[in-house]
This record gives C-alpha cells, structure tokens and sequence, in this order.
C-alpha cells in the first residue's frame, strides 16, 4: 500500500521484506525463482487434491492417470471426470479473486478491500437469484451474464458511496459502504428465495461456495472471461503503479488515472463476476492473497499481481483439500473454509494501529 | 457567522430547555442527592406521538385483513367478551402477532440505543457488528444440529449472542473498544458467521432448511401468545435495568475521562449496558429471528425528531415498536396474498436508509 519502501535486507537466504527502492537484476531474478516455486507448490497441491477424497489415489496413480488414457481404470475416470476439473476450477477461481483483491486494493488503496466485503459479490448473488426466480434461469452460461452485470452495479454502487465528498475513500468508508449495500442485497435475495422455494433449494447449494460437482463444460465457458478480465490486469500493472505515486504525479509521468480506474473496476467484474457465477460466493481469498504477497514483492503491481493470482490458486486449492479431510463423513465447502481462515485475518488487520486510527 | 454555519449548538441551548423535576420522595444516600428527571417537552411530544402512531397501526392491524373486524367487536373481545368468530380472529391470530411485533420492536430499538451509546456510534447497533447473526447462528445450531424444540431455541439464541459479543467485545479491546475497530471487527466476526450459517442451512433437509430460512429473515407469521410472554417477562426484567442506566449513560456520552471525572463507574456502567443489550437482542431474535435494521434506525430517528442528547432510551423503545409494527403490516399486505417476512422489508428499507445517512454524512465531510 505504502509507496515508501525501506531497503530491509536480510542475509541472502531470507527475502528482503519489502522491495528495494531500486530494484537490480538479482532482485528481479529472484522474484521469478520464487514466482516458479509457487507454481510447483499449485501443481503439487493440485495432485494432491485429486488424490484426495472418497476413493484416495496415490500421487504416482493420479500422475499415470492424468498422463494415459485408460477408460477402463476406475482411477482415470474419477481423475479425469470428477477431481480433475475439480482442481482446474480450484486453480482458475483462486488466481482469479487473487487478481481481484489485489486490484481492488490497488484501486481504492485500501488494505481492507475484497469482494466479498465490497458487495460485488452480494451483486452477484441478488442476480443470480432474481435471475433463477424470475426467469427461471438454471444454466451457468445463462446466469453468468446476470451475475456480471448484478456484480458491477454493486461494485459501482459500494465506489460511488465510499468516494463521495471531498476526502476519499478510506476503509472504513468502504467497508461500511459495502455492508449497507450488501445488506439491501442479501434482503432482496431473502425476499426472492423465500417466494420460490425451487429457488431456495438450488441458492442454499451455491451460497456457500464450493468447488465440487462442476463440470468441464462450464470451466470451457468460464475461460473467456476470466482471461480477458486477467489480460486486463497485466496490462494495468504499470498504470496502477504510476497510480500509486499520487494522482498528479501519475498524470504527469502520462498516465490516466480515470482510465485506469474504469479499467480496473472492469476487471475486477470480470473476474469476480464470473468466479462467483461458477463457485458461488468465496469471502477473503481477495483480501488474505495480496496481503500475503506484499511480503514477499513489495508493492510493485508488476510482481504483486503475479504473485496474488499462484498465491491464491494454491490457497483455495488447500481450502478445498483442507474442508475434504477435515470432517470424517462429510465436506466442508472451500468457501467455508476460506471464511474461516480469513476472518481471523481481517480482524488482525483491524487491530493493526494504522488502520484502526483511519 | 454564529448559529448557521457550525452545527454544534450553544452549550446552554438544550439545558436550559430541560425543566428538573426534583423528586423529594426519593432522596438517595449521600449529602444532597435526589433522583431527578429531565424533562425535555420535545422528546415527550415526540414520544407521545409516536406512541400514538404505533396505536393506530394496531388499530389498522386488528380490524383490517381477509376478514374484517369492526372496532366495537375488537374493544369487547379486548374487554374479554365473546364474539363469535372475531375472538378467534382477533383474540388468537392478530392481536399476539401485533404485541409480538411491538414488543419485539420495543426490545430492539431500546437494544439500538444501548449499543449505539456505548460505542459512541450510530453504527455500534448489533445488527450491524454481528450480535443478531451470533444469536441466529445459536438458534440455528439448535433447530438443525441438536433438533430441538422452540424453548430451546430461545437458550441457543441467548448463548450465541453472549459468545459473539463477547468475542467481538473482545477482540476489538485496545484498552478501550469505542470507535469504528469495534464496528469493522464486528463486520468480520459476522461475515465468518454468515459464512457458517449458510453451511447450515445448506446440510439441513430441504423442509428444515426451508422453515430455518424463513425464521433466518425476520418474520413473525404465526407467532402466539407464548412470544408474547416471552417478550413481555423480558422487558420486565432488563427495561427497568436499563432505565437505571440511562443516567450514567449520557454522562457517558461526554467521553469515559469526563464521565470518570463525575463519579460514573465506567467500566461497571458500560458492561452493564452490554449485557441488557446482549439479553434484549438475544430473546427478540429468539422470538422473531434477526430482524435486521430496526435496532439501527429506531435511536436515529428519534434523534433525528427530538434533536436532544444523549441515548433516548425511552422514544427509541417507542419508535422501535412502532417500526417493527408498521413493518409487519406493510409486509402482510403489499404481495398478498403472498406474505413477506418481515425481515425482507426492514432489511430493504433499512438498508437503503443505511446508505442514505452514509452518503449524507459523508458528503457533508464527516467520518
């Protein structure tokens, strides 16, 4: 968040804490080695995770069984039907709310920003159930399209309110925006819901968030989105790092704040929008993620955005791994699990003088 | 230059308006103490037609619907008679639905007032830092995981709000909790509860998860004289507690040094005030399930129409009750024959109201 950076170093073994105000080569090759060992640390986790559950499959099983094609193994088909797509959703999901947060608290400076708190994702669910109460709407590429639109006006709606006035918006401001607006949200779903019980039934699954039960097919149609939403971040990490030096001093160094901001909340919608159409709502990945690879890059938007998104993939693929093994008989859904690892966070950064004093 | 650009008044305006009633009959131990009461002519004219308001819903409540009750049927079955066929009508249906939601709604506006004073914000209400979701999280655990019957459920309800307050409470102290760490603290705490309750429902079957919905909303559909019993034993017991508090409490509100300073047990006075705030919220949700936004708007709108300090205790219990009544009504009638609960409407409403004094307040470059 800071654009002050004090050069801490430690011994070459431990990363420095924050970033060097000039970053060299050795510094910037170090990031990569780490970027590349947060990706292994996916990979593992996600053969992990598809060995993991009601019938376990051995590590070198799931590598065999993701590598051959044998129809008839009863490995290969729960790998490739059901915990193989479970994984790539684990994986596209958690980058895509890692970018977000991370963009969304590059866009309001604020260290309390996530779409769970912010309302986009209350936007979406409102959508998503008017649209299946309404229209009686049941199909994911159907809905997908409601939960975006459901998810920018909220987001909209939580910046407009957070901004207004002459100072801008602090945290505090925010996340008491996002409340009200959440809370307006989540009464109309409540009213919708409860007039149609068919919708109750199919909104009590996808409220909490999970990764289980989806299917290829939606993760093919998910893609365009989420790609162009995470395209769209790559192109904005230069501009939101100008951004980061204050308004003026950006429009002088020739960027466009105002540009930069539509942008930014487009992408967030992108992303945000079409994970929680597919998943459900998650709470806290956004808002951990970030937090977590600012330690480790600093606050360039160039490294940190790369970071947020394997940090964040990792992330949820624990929680789901985590919420399958926890319980003896049943699962615990990512997005609880997510909410209970991330609440603790929140409440510590809370508790952090800096920000309570805002 | 004076009166019309700064907002706060002249320090002698609203004292002066008040008249001390000195109460000799109750002279209390210590030289020259005697229990006084402020009289405010505004607050009591706006109390007295709040009042009034809530009485004329009831009115409307009893005698309108499907089925119409002429109001000499209504004044004989309240005086006890037997009228055939409005007895049942009034006497079982609407009249322990409409004292459920008055009473209901008294409970939470006087709750709204507790906590927004000692958290020294209109935001410390419990529905927003989380009290409401820990009691339905309570009842919730109750009805689904231990199946139990509905005198257990107000135990249920009563316990998760104690725990929630307590670990919001706590987890917001930094040798004091006042302020927005208190609110954000307790906009985290009830996120993670949101998220638990939802698991809840989810893994209930679908009947259970549907009458838990329904009760998760806010509703009073159905409700009997046994909710009203229960609410009428618990403003018995905790609202003459909290009319023992409202004196230290606007001493309270001049900041705990100052109010220190003028003998007030700070700590006494305040943990007190949380605990009838804890109990009022915990057995209204019981009752009604977290009917959100009504302990919120209650005491900033009395605020608003008496335009006096300190907590109001008295016209927000008023004002609640009057909300919650009016609610209630607005809900059973605007779809029919569809009912809403009642939750649908105060969470709308209320939420738009949220937003709106945010927007004001900080356009004006407060907060």
């Amino acid at each position: 968040m800071s654009t002050t950076a004090p050069a801490v170093t430690g011994s070459p073994a431990t990363p420095p804490v924050s970033a060097p105000p000039r970053a060299g080569r050795a510094w910037h090759a170090r990031r990569a080695a780490g970027l590349l060992a947060c990706v292994g640390l996916v990979l593992v986790l996600a053969v992990l995770g598809i060995g993991i559950g009601a019938k376990s499959i051995a590590p070198g099983d799931v590598v065999h069984a993701l590598l051959t094609r044998d129809p008839r193994s009863d490995d290969w088909i729960v790998v490739r039907t059901s915990r193989l797509p479970r994984s790539l959703f684990g994986i596209v999901i958690g980058a895509s709310l890692g970018l977000a947060g991370a963009l969304m608290q590059a866009l309001t400076r604020n260290p309390l920003a996530d779409p769970g708190l912010l309302g986009v994702n209350a936007g979406a669910a409102a959508a998503v159930a008017g649209s299946t109460a309404l229209l009686d709407l049941d199909s994911f590429s159907a809905y997908v399209w409601a939960a975006l639109l459901g998810a920018a006006v909220a987001a909209a709606a939580v910046y407009l309110l957070g901004t207004r006035g002459r100072s801008r918006a602090t945290p505090v401001r925010l996340a008491l925006a996002g409340t009200a607006v959440s809370a307006v949200l989540t009464a109309v779903v409540n009213g919708l819901i409860l007039l149609d019980p068919l919708t109750l039934n199919r909104f009590r699954f996808w409220q909490i968030g999970t990764l289980a039960g989806q299917s290829g097919s939606v993760l093919v149609r998910l893609l365009p989105f989420l790609g162009a939403g995470a395209l769209l971040a790559a192109l904005l990490a230069r501009p939101l790092n100008a951004i980061a030096l204050g308004e003026d001093t950006a429009r002088s160094l020739g960027a466009h704040p105002g540009r930069t901001q539509f942008a930014t909340m487009a992408a967030i919608t992108l992303l945000c929008g079409a994970a929680t159409a597919a998943v459900g709502p998650i709470a806290f990945v956004g808002l951990a993620v970030p937090h977590l690879a600012r330690l480790i890059t600093g606050p360039d938007q160039r490294w940190l955005l790369p970071y947020s998104a394997v940090l964040a993939a990792a992330l949820l693929l624990a929680a789901d791994i985590v919420g399958r093994v926890v319980l003896a008989n049943e699962e615990l859904e990512a997005g609880v699990v997510t909410a209970f690892l991330g609440a603790p966070l929140f409440i510590a950064l809370v508790r952090r003088k800096r920000i309570a004093q805002l | 230059m004076t009166s019309s650009t700064t907002p706060a008044r002249p320090a002698a305006g609203p004292a002066a308006r008040h008249r001390r009633l000195p109460i000799g009959a109750l002279r209390l131990p210590g030289p020259g103490r005697t229990l006084s009461v402020r009289w405010d002519p505004r607050a009591t004219a706006v109390g007295a037609l709040l009042a009034l308001a809530a009485a004329a819903v009831g009115v409307w409540t009893l005698t309108t619907g499907d089925f119409h009750v002429p109001v000499s049927d209504v004044l004989k079955v309240l005086a006890g008679e037997h009228v055939p066929g409005a007895d049942y009508i009034v006497g079982e249906l609407r009249l322990p639905r409409l004292l459920t939601a008055l009473l209901v709604g008294a409970a939470l506006g006087l709750s709204g007032a507790l906590f927004q004073t000692i958290a020294r914000n209109p935001l410390g209400s419990p529905d927003v830092i989380g009290f409401t979701v820990g009691s339905a999280t309570g009842a919730l655990v109750t009805i689904l995981v231990l199946g139990a019957g509905a005198a257990s459920v107000a135990v249920g309800s009563v316990i998760g709000c104690a725990v929630t307050s307590a670990a919001v409470w706590l987890l917001a102290w930094r040798g004091g909790a006042a302020g927005y760490r208190l609110i954000l603290v307790g906009i985290g705490v009830s996120s993670l509860l949101t998220a638990a309750n939802s698991y809840l429902i989810a893994r209930a079957s679908f009947n259970d998860a549907q009458s838990a919905q329904v009760w998760l909303t806010g509703s009073l559909n159905g409700r009997g004289w046994e909710h009203v019993w229960t609410m009428v034993a618990t403003l018995a017991v905790l609202g003459p507690a909290a009319v023992l508090l409202g004196r230290p409490l606007r001493m309270l509100e001049m900041g705990e040094d100052t109010a220190a300073a003028l003998g007030v047990p700070v700590r006494r006075v305040t943990s007190g005030a949380l605990a009838v705030g804890v109990g009022l919220t915990a057995l209204s949700t019981a009752v009604a399930g977290p009917v959100p936004f009504v302990a919120l708007v209650a005491p900033q709108v009395v605020r608003r129409l008496t335009r006096a300090t300190g907590p109001n205790l008295l016209a927000s219990t008023v004002m609640g009750a009057l909300l919650l009544s009016l609610s209630d009504i607005a809900a059973q009638r605007m779809l029919a024959p569809t009912q809403l609960p009642v939750g649908v409407l105060t969470g709308v409403v209320g939420g738009c109201y949220l937003v709106w004094v945010l927007a004001r307040q900080w356009r004006s470059g407060q907060g």
